[in-house]
């Protein structure tokens, strides 16, 4: 198997998203999501020494990524002092009903199964933008996740439309082909 | 009103971002009722973008990834 290194220069450009995506699917706030991202950097950068190069970087990274989570849960957990369980009639007017019987989740309600795949989905498409060339990334992302108009990625990127239209097909083209088996 | 495929394909990628007019929209309509490829090819691009809503994508800003670097590299040189 080939040897694996270590760019860490190279870090946030390749996986920082990657990794946010899935640290806000666990902790469910962007702020708390960004820091953990980057104390797993940090943490990568100060174990490198130990990294024996039988992994991806990206696989290594999410290894400790999935530490700093459980980490940050403990953390809050051991803030809100002894473990008590307490359980009350409900006190929210708007319930369905008093008794607990009637609280409990609805055993055919498929929401849980779809918050799996859609992180699920979301992991796979990050994988696939990855493999696209830098530049049609790029663009990608800036049209169909932070939304932004033709015009502004035209003057920031300094491409004309056509160029950019250009990408963005090759992009989509590509990301079909990639998820295709899968999602499709 | 009639059109080429490339030009089809071209107003569907628009289309997905809501950037193709109402008349460009009609043009694709009625080039896919007769172009098969262009009808699968719309019909995908559409999956396409229902999956990337349904994931829920985020990204990080430039900013923040400029400030990460920043951070990254003065760790990496204090060492």
């Amino acid at each position: 198997m080939a040897e694996h290194k270590l760019h860490p220069d190279t870090w946030v450009d390749l996986y920082a998203d990657y990794l946010f995506n899935y640290a806000v699917a666990r902790v469910s706030d962007a702020e708390i999501a960004k820091d953990l991202v980057q104390e797993t950097f940090f943490a990568g950068l100060n174990s490198a020494k130990n990294f024996k190069g039988d992994a991806a970087e990206r696989t290594w990274l999410i290894a400790i990524l999935k530490r700093k989570v459980i980490d940050h849960y403990r953390k809050i957990n051991s803030k809100k002092g002894k473990a008590e369980v307490r359980i009350n009639y409900s006190t929210d007017t708007d319930s369905d009903g008093d008794w607990l019987e009637e609280q409990v989740a609805d055993p055919f309600s498929s929401d849980g199964d779809n918050v799996l795949e859609n992180e699920e989905l979301g992991l796979a498409l990050q994988e696939c933008i990855e493999k696209l060339p830098t530049k049609q990334a790029q663009v990608f992302k800036m049209k169909t996740i932070q939304g932004m108009s033709t015009e502004d990625i035209c003057n920031e990127l300094e491409i004309n439309p056509s160029n950019l239209w250009v990408m963005i097909h090759r992009a989509r083209t590509a990301l079909m082909g990639c998820l295709n088996e899968n999602w499709f | 009103m009639k059109i080429t495929c490339d030009e089809a394909s071209h107003i569907c990628n628009k289309s997905q971002y809501d950037d193709a007019s109402f008349w460009e929209v009609l043009k694709l309509r009625l080039h896919i009722l007769y172009c098969k490829t262009c009808a699968k090819y719309t019909k995908k691009n559409s999956k396409l973008t229902s999956l990337c809503d349904k994931a829920e994508l985020t990204s990080l800003s430039k900013d923040d990834k400029e400030c990460m670097k920043r951070d990254l590299e003065n760790r990496f040189h204090n060492k």
